[in-house]
């Protein structure tokens, strides 16, 4: 087969869908074809280079150049002056080292192995042909564990690796094996949870979308070290790209005999089946989503018994992020030793995040636990789009409102866990000195209130108390003691809420007062009185429907 | 019953026919419910007493559970939409880029509030959580057409490609 001398790869995920990236696309391989130069340049879709600012892009290798914000109109020039008469347009091409001013820079100065582990077929591979992930080790990882390792010795190369779950609580994920591999019977359950739906954070769809083969190879690895023979993934309805593009890929692996009834020949016998969700965000809490997929409500249940000991349909179970799943094949393929290069003692391997808000280059990264969000902000993100840092949230919605003064933390959990601050599932939102702290905790704590799933009393009622008052603080027509107000609550939710969605909504609340409390109590109206009781349920009743 | 395409008599058999095909293939199983329920949805276009109650039956489910589930989750309705729905994430990454602004300049040109359907039943107007294209903020839905970086500016001229 004739090697194509030039490649474009155009990146195709769920945002530049809806901008017109497979127009692109298909008129680039239509203009490349009408020319007669379809044997010499090939066109494919890849997943997210990253960066999203850029409308639709375009990757032309081995030239190494970038071009943005293409329409088919603009296609046809490029197809004519750069690939028939071979002058780039200049005019079009993205600036330098676009999409990542070098992606290592940050990375190399504070650890000793920089690189992506998650991402790096990302915008690289089709992530429609299963062979071009498989040339990029693809599937190895499953080869190697079936024919040399024992399940035992899986679950002990990930417990050595110290990964930790990236969808927020970063409980050790080998430990986590460890549990539901030590219970007997003969029917268990990997679930991966992608049920994506912390506000800002959409690193799963886009690990989903640009190589599916890598989750499906993740949960493969995740089933025989656990002793399971049957996966779900769990997935929100919305992702559509991502749906198709994972049963697409299960198809192409049972065709190739990496999922079914014996798989590589080893007798190890594993599939995977698709589950939608019906939009609730409590689901994404383990228990709330294995009730999901018994087909009741998403209320989540009392533990113990944790999904180890009793999961889905009562077995064993046992439930990871989509991007803890995508790191399992390099640490069994490279060894944990390789994985702990990267990252810290404690955090080893990298994280990835979605970067958001009043940036120059909102996107994907990825990115070891020795970086800072000073890091992060200048070398990945391009720097501020308009105003000075004000503030960010780290980790959604449920997620630390942190000031300025923390900008040279490195994030990782024990460093943030040493200045009270906890990591969360990888959403950063940067904003400016345009977003007012009350206006944003109301809208943080009226999305809360909204998604209470109603089941115990603290999330139900705390919640619409924390929107009505934020509410009135973002008026300035706070009652003098509704600070004290919300520093009570906050704690009661922390305590005494039954699930992290009711616990986590206090994050925000007490750092949002540790960093801006002055701004906070000037929405407080001195002269006003808090009115009688009965008025304060009627106003509740009013503010936070 | 008015149905999807406004339909009734023969046209709401085959409606019933065709999810009791469905439920068939997915066999009764509890676990089925939320699929069977989607499919619903789709035939239906949102999820009116009788049909829950037609699916309890099918299904040997107590109605309760069935309601239970429908008024759960938020991508079950139970009021009849416009032909198209638009969804406007509040997250707070479209929140902090203005999403509140494309809301009121939604409100304004439908003249609807929040929640509702215009007398035409051309759009009916929801908010949504993070639907994960924070890249694009702020983000509404139409269908499912995702629009990115709308301003309130915009928002007539996306409307007009509705019919």
């Amino acid at each position: 087969m004739a090697q194509p001398r030039t490649v474009v790869m155009v990146p195709v995920d769920a945002d530049t869908v809806t901008i017109g990236a497979r127009d692109v696309k298909n008129r680039f391989a239509e203009a490349i074809g009408r020319r007669g130069l379809a044997a010499e340049i090939s066109v494919f879709e890849v997943g997210s280079f990253g960066p999203s600012d850029a409308g639709v892009i375009a990757a032309v290798q081995p030239d190494g150049l970038v071009y943005g914000g293409l329409t088919p109109e603009r296609v046809d020039r490029i197809v004519e002056e750069h690939f028939v008469k071979g002058r780039p347009c200049r005019e079009w091409l993205l600036p330098g080292e676009y999409p990542l001013p070098d992606p290592r820079a940050a990375d190399a100065r504070r650890t000793q192995y920089a690189g992506r582990i998650v991402l790096d077929n990302c915008g690289r591979i089709n992530p429609e042909r299963i062979d071009e992930y498989i040339a990029n080790d693809g599937y190895f990882a499953l080869g190697k564990a079936l024919s040399e390792m024992t399940p035992a010795a899986v679950v002990g190369e990930v417990k050595q690796s110290g990964l930790r779950g990236r969808g927020g609580a970063g409980f050790p994920t080998g430990l986590k094996w460890g549990f539901c591999a030590a219970e007997s019977g003969p029917e268990k359950y990997v679930i991966c949870n992608a049920d994506e739906g912390e506000p800002g954070t959409f690193k799963d769809r886009l690990i989903m979308e640009g190589d599916p083969h890598k989750v499906i190879e993740g949960m493969a690895l995740c089933g025989y070290a656990i002793g399971a023979h049957q996966g779900y993934i769990y997935i929100r309805g919305e992702y559509k790209l991502s749906i198709e593009r994972l049963h697409q890929a299960m198809a192409a692996a049972r065709d190739y005999g990496l999922l079914g009834d014996n798989i590589l020949d080893s007798g190890f016998r594993f599939d995977i089946e698709i589950k939608i969700g019906a939009g609730a965000y409590v689901c994404g809490e383990e228990t709330a989503l294995i009730e999901s997929m018994e087909g009741k409500r998403g209320l989540p249940r009392l533990k113990p018994p944790f999904p180890a000991q009793a999961g889905f349909r009562q077995k064993p179970t046992n439930v990871n992020n989509v991007e803890t799943l995508a790191n399992i094949p390099a640490i069994i393929y490279r060894g944990a030793d390789w994985f702990r290069r990267a990252g810290t003692e404690n955090m080893p391997g990298t994280k990835v995040y979605t970067i958001l808000g009043h940036v120059l280059r909102p996107g994907l990264i990825e990115v070891s636990g020795g970086v800072t969000l000073r890091d992060i902000i200048g070398d990945y993100a391009g720097g501020m789009k308009t105003g000075t840092f004000k503030m960010a949230q780290l980790g959604g919605t449920a997620g630390d409102l942190i000031g300025g003064e923390m900008l040279d933390v490195p994030l990782n959990y024990d460093a943030l866990e040493k200045v009270g601050h906890t990591l969360g599932s990888g959403a950063i939102l940067i904003m400016n000195e345009s977003v007012g702290v009350c206006d944003f905790l109301h809208a943080c704590m009226r999305f809360f209130a909204h998604e209470s799933c109603g089941n115990c009393n603290p999330c139900r009622n705390g919640l619409r108390w924390l929107t009505a008052i934020t509410d009135r603080l973002k008026r300035g027509t706070g009652y003098p003691g509704d600070i004290e107000i919300m520093e009570e609550i906050a704690t009661v939710l922390k305590t005494a809420a039954f699930c992290p969605l009711g616990q986590s909504p206090a994050g925000p609340i007490v750092s949002a007062l540790r960093y801006f409390r002055a701004e906070i109590e000037k929405g407080i109206d001195r002269k006003s009185a808090r009115p009688k009781p009965d008025h304060t349920a009627r106003a509740l009743a009013t503010f936070a429907g | 019953m008015a149905t999807k395409n406004g339909c009734n008599g023969e046209c709401e058999r085959e409606q019933y026919a065709t999810l009791d095909t469905f439920i068939a293939s997915h066999g009764t199983g509890r676990d089925a419910l939320i699929p069977v329920l989607h499919r619903a949805q789709n035939i239906f276009g949102y999820l009116p007493v009788p049909v829950q109650e037609h699916v309890a039956k099918a299904m040997d489910i107590p109605a309760s559970e069935v309601y239970g589930v429908v008024s759960f989750y938020h991508y079950f309705t139970m009021q009849p939409r416009g032909r198209h729905t638009i969804n406007v994430c509040l997250g707070t990454a479209c929140y902090v880029r203005g999403a509140k602004k494309v809301v009121d300049a939604l409100c304004e040109e439908l003249n609807i509030r929040m929640g509702e359907t215009t007398a035409d039943r051309r759009f009916s107007l929801m908010t949504q959580r993070c639907f994960g294209a924070c890249g694009l903020a702020p983000v509404m839905m139409i269908d499912d057409d995702v629009h990115g970086r709308v301003t309130p500016r915009k928002v007539a001229a996306i409307l007009e490609r509705y019919e």
